[in-house]
C-alpha cells in the first residue's frame, strides 16, 4: 500500500460499479420480460413458438409469422447491405482521396443520424410506388422492409468497417507494394484479412439494429400476421407487433403473449450477437 | 430574491394547475376534443389536456386514476362500469366509410352488397369485376383490377365498431374472424392510425379499407355505397349518419350503452359509431369541471363537430346526459 492514492482508489471501484451494472441491467430486462411473459409461458408453452394464428380477439396467439417475419427481414437486409457496405468502405479507405473521402465519409456517418420514422415515410412514399410498378404487386411487403433495413445498417458497416481497414499499418501495405502487388491484390490479401475482426464486428451491429428495427418496418412491411409464401408479401415483424398492439392489449393472456413475443426478440438477439461474438470471432481472431 | 421568484413560479405553476382538466383515449374523436379543448380555453382559460393513446390506453389510465377522464369508442358494459366505479356517456357520433382507389372509376357510385363486402373481406373476392360485385353495379365498367385490402395494423375502437358491423351481416365472418379492437385479417395490408390506411389507399390503386369518414373525406377518397340494416342503399352522409344516432335507444341507467352499428330505419347508415367518456364515481369535484367542459363543448361545439366530419349528439340525449350527471353529482 505505498502508493496508494484516494483518487485512483475511488476511480478505480466506480468504474468497476458502472462495468458491472451493465449485468444488472441484462439480467433484470431477462427477469422482468420473463416475469411478465410467464402466464403466457406457463398457459401456451413451446407451442406458442410454432403456432401461426395471432387472433387476439379470439385468444389465439402464434408467435410464428412474426418471427419468420424478423429473421426473413434481417436475413434479405443483410444480404442486399453487407456487399455495397464493404464496397463503401473499401473504397473510402483505399480509393478515395482527399475531399471525396472526406465528403463521402461524413455523409455516410451522417446516414447513420437519421430518424428511423423518417427513412419509413420515405420507404412509403417512393420505394412502395417503385416496387409496385415493377412487380405489380401493393409493394408493401417484406422485400420493401428489407430494402429499407438494408440502407439503414450501410452505415453502421460501412463506417466500422472503413476506421478497421484504416488502421492496417501502412508500412504492410508498401511492402506489397513494393513486391509488385496490385491495388486489388493489396485489398484483397493484405487489408481485407487484417481488418476482418473488426469487418465481421460491424457487421454483427448491423445485425443488432436490423433485428430491433421498428417504426421504418411497420411503415412498409404490411402489418399483416398472415403466412407470406414470398417475400413481396405483406407480413410482420415482432418489433411492429409489440409497437403496434401493445397500448390496446386488454385481457391478461395478450398481454402476457405480447411479453413473450419480446422476450424471444431478446434471447434471439442475445444469442446471434454472442454466438458471432465468442465463437466466430474467437476463430477469427486465432487464424488471423 | 431568488427564492421569491422561485415560490411565486410555483405558486403560478400549482394555481395552473388545478384549471386543467387532463383526459386521453380514443384517437377516433381526438381531433374534435383538441378543438372543443382549445376553444374552450379560449373562453375559460381552463386547459383541457386530451392524449389520444387509443381506446385500450383511456380505459387502463381511468381505471388507475390517472387521468380525469377516459375516452373509449368501445362502450363499457354496465356491470363493468359497476365494478370499476365509473359513468359513462357519449360525447360524440361518428362514421366510418369504406373508402377505396380505382382510378378509372372516378366520379361513379360503387355499390357493395353486404354479400360483397364478406367477400371482399374474408378474401374470396379478389378481383373488382367479380359476378358478386358485378350484379349490383350495372353499367359500371368495373376494371378487371386485383383488390388490395386495408385495414388498421395497431388495436383499434375503428376496428372494433368496424368488425362489430362485419360480424352482424356475416355468418361467415363471425364463425372465422369475430369482433374486437385487433383481429386476424384473412387478407390485406395494415396501416397505422386512420392516417395510414388513408395512406395506403390513396398510394395502391384497386384497394379498399375503412377509415372514419372525415379522412376519406379530407383525402378526396369516394365511398362506397353499401347496405343498410333494412337492405336500401346508403351512403355516408350527414342526414343517413344522423339518422342512427337519432333512432339509438340511450339509457342513462345503462351508462348509455349503446353500440349504434345497424340501426333500423331504411335511411340509416350502417357503420355508424359513438365515442365515449368515463368518469370515475367517487371524484365529484372533478367530474363537475369535466362536464361542465363537455355541457359547453356540446352547446357551443356542434358545428365544429359538423366541419370535421363528425355528428353532434341529438338534443335529447343531451338532455339525458346531463340529467345523468345531476344524478351522479356531477353537475
Amino acid at each position: 500500500m505505498k502508493n496508494f492514492n484516494v483518487g485512483d482508489f475511488i476511480f478505480e471501484n466506480v468504474s468497476r460499479v458502472m462495468s458491472i451494472s451493465v449485468l444488472v441491467i441484462l439480467v433484470s430486462i431477462f427477469y422482468v420480460l420473463y416475469d411478465h411473459a410467464k402466464l403466457s409461458i406457463d398457459t401456451l408453452g413451446f407451442g406458442f413458438i410454432f403456432d401461426t394464428e395471432w387472433a387476439p380477439n379470439l385468444e389465439k396467439f402464434g408467435a410464428f409469422p412474426a418471427i419468420y417475419g424478423t429473421l426473413t427481414s434481417t436475413a434479405t437486409a443483410m444480404v442486399l447491405a453487407t456487399p455495397l457496405a464493404l464496397g463503401i468502405a473499401i473504397f473510402l479507405s483505399e480509393i478515395a482521396r482527399g475531399r471525396l473521402k472526406s465528403l463521402i465519409g461524413t455523409m455516410i456517418e451522417l446516414l447513420a443520424a437519421i430518424p428511423s420514422i423518417v427513412y419509413g415515410m420515405w420507404g412509403l412514399f417512393f420505394f412502395v410506388p417503385l416496387i409496385q410498378k415493377l412487380t405489380g404487386t401493393s409493394g408493401i411487403g417484406t422485400l420493401t422492409a428489407s430494402i429499407i433495413l438494408a440502407i439503414m445498417i450501410i452505415p453502421f458497416t460501412a463506417a466500422v468497417s472503413r476506421d478497421a481497414m484504416d488502421t492496417t499499418p501502412d508500412i504492410l501495405k508498401e511492402s506489397a507494394y513494393a513486391l509488385g502487388a496490385t491495388k486489388w491484390d493489396v485489398i484483397k490479401d493484405v487489408i481485407i484479412p487484417f481488418a476482418k475482426v473488426g469487418v465481421i464486428g460491424s457487421v454483427i451491429l448491423s445485425l443488432g439494429r436490423a433485428l430491433g428495427e421498428t417504426m421504418a418496418v411497420t411503415f412498409v412491411m404490411g402489418n399483416s400476421t398472415n403466412m407470406p409464401s414470398s417475400i413481396l408479401e405483406p407480413a410482420t415483424s415482432i418489433p411492429v407487433i409489440l409497437a403496434n398492439e401493445f397500448s390496446e392489449a386488454d385481457g391478461d393472456l395478450y398481454y402476457s403473449s405480447l411479453f413473450y413475443l419480446a422476450l424471444i426478440l431478446f434471447v434471439v438477439s442475445f444469442t446471434v450477437i454472442a454466438v458471432a461474438k465468442f465463437a466466430f470471432l474467437r476463430k477469427v481472431r486465432k487464424n488471423g | 430574491m431568488n427564492k421569491m421568484l422561485l415560490l411565486s413560479a410555483l405558486a403560478a405553476v400549482s394555481l395552473m394547475a388545478a384549471d386543467k382538466i387532463s383526459g386521453a383515449g380514443a384517437s377516433f374523436p381526438a381531433p374534435i376534443y383538441y378543438q372543443w379543448a382549445h376553444a374552450y380555453e379560449a373562453t375559460t382559460g381552463i386547459q383541457v389536456n386530451y392524449q389520444s393513446i387509443g381506446s385500450g390506453g383511456g380505459i387502463k389510465q381511468i381505471q388507475a386514476r390517472t387521468v380525469d377522464f377516459g375516452a373509449s369508442d368501445e362502450p363499457l358494459e354496465p356491470a363493468k362500469l359497476a365494478q370499476d366505479k365509473l359513468l359513462q356517456f357519449p360525447a360524440v357520433v361518428g362514421a366510418i366509410g369504406l373508402a377505396y382507389n380505382i382510378p378509372t372509376l372516378e366520379g361513379k357510385e360503387v355499390k357493395l352488397s353486404n354479400a360483397a363486402v364478406e367477400g371482399i373481406f374474408m378474401g374470396t373476392i379478389t378481383k373488382w369485376n367479380d359476378p358478386k360485385i358485378a350484379a349490383d353495379n350495372t353499367g359500371v365498367a368495373l376494371p378487371d383490377q386485383a383488390i388490395t385490402i386495408a385495414h388498421r395494423s395497431d388495436g383499434s375502437g375503428t376496428t372494433w365498431n368496424f368488425t362489430y358491423w362485419l360480424d352482424q351481416i356475416s355468418p361467415v365472418w363471425h364463425e372465422k374472424v369475430g369482433l374486437g379492437k385487433t383481429v386476424k385479417w384473412p387478407v390485406g395490408i395494415g396501416g397505422k392510425g386512420n392516417e395510414g390506411v388513408t395512406n395506403m389507399i390513396k398510394q395502391t390503386p384497386g384497394s379498399i379499407g375503412y377509415v372514419e369518414t372525415a379522412y376519406a373525406e379530407k383525402n378526396n377518397l369516394p365511398m362506397v355505397t353499401i347496405q343498410s340494416a333494412e337492405k336500401t342503399w346508403v351512403k355516408p352522409t350527414t342526414e343517413n349518419i344522423k339518422a342512427a344516432a337519432a333512432n339509438a335507444k340511450w339509457k342513462a341507467e345503462e351508462g348509455f350503452y349503446q353500440i349504434l352499428a345497424n340501426q333500423p330505419g331504411k335511411n340509416t347508415y350502417p357503420i355508424v359509431a359513438a365515442t365515449f367518456i368515463l368518469l370515475p364515481t367517487e371524484k365529484a369535484d372533478q367530474n363537475k369541471k369535466v362536464a361542465t367542459f363537455f355541457d359547453y363543448s356540446f352547446e357551443k361545439g356542434a358545428e365544429e363537430a359538423q366541419k370535421l366530419g363528425y355528428i353532434p349528439l341529438p338534443k335529447e340525449t343531451v338532455t339525458a346526459i346531463v340529467a345523468y350527471w345531476k344524478a351522479n353529482g356531477a353537475k
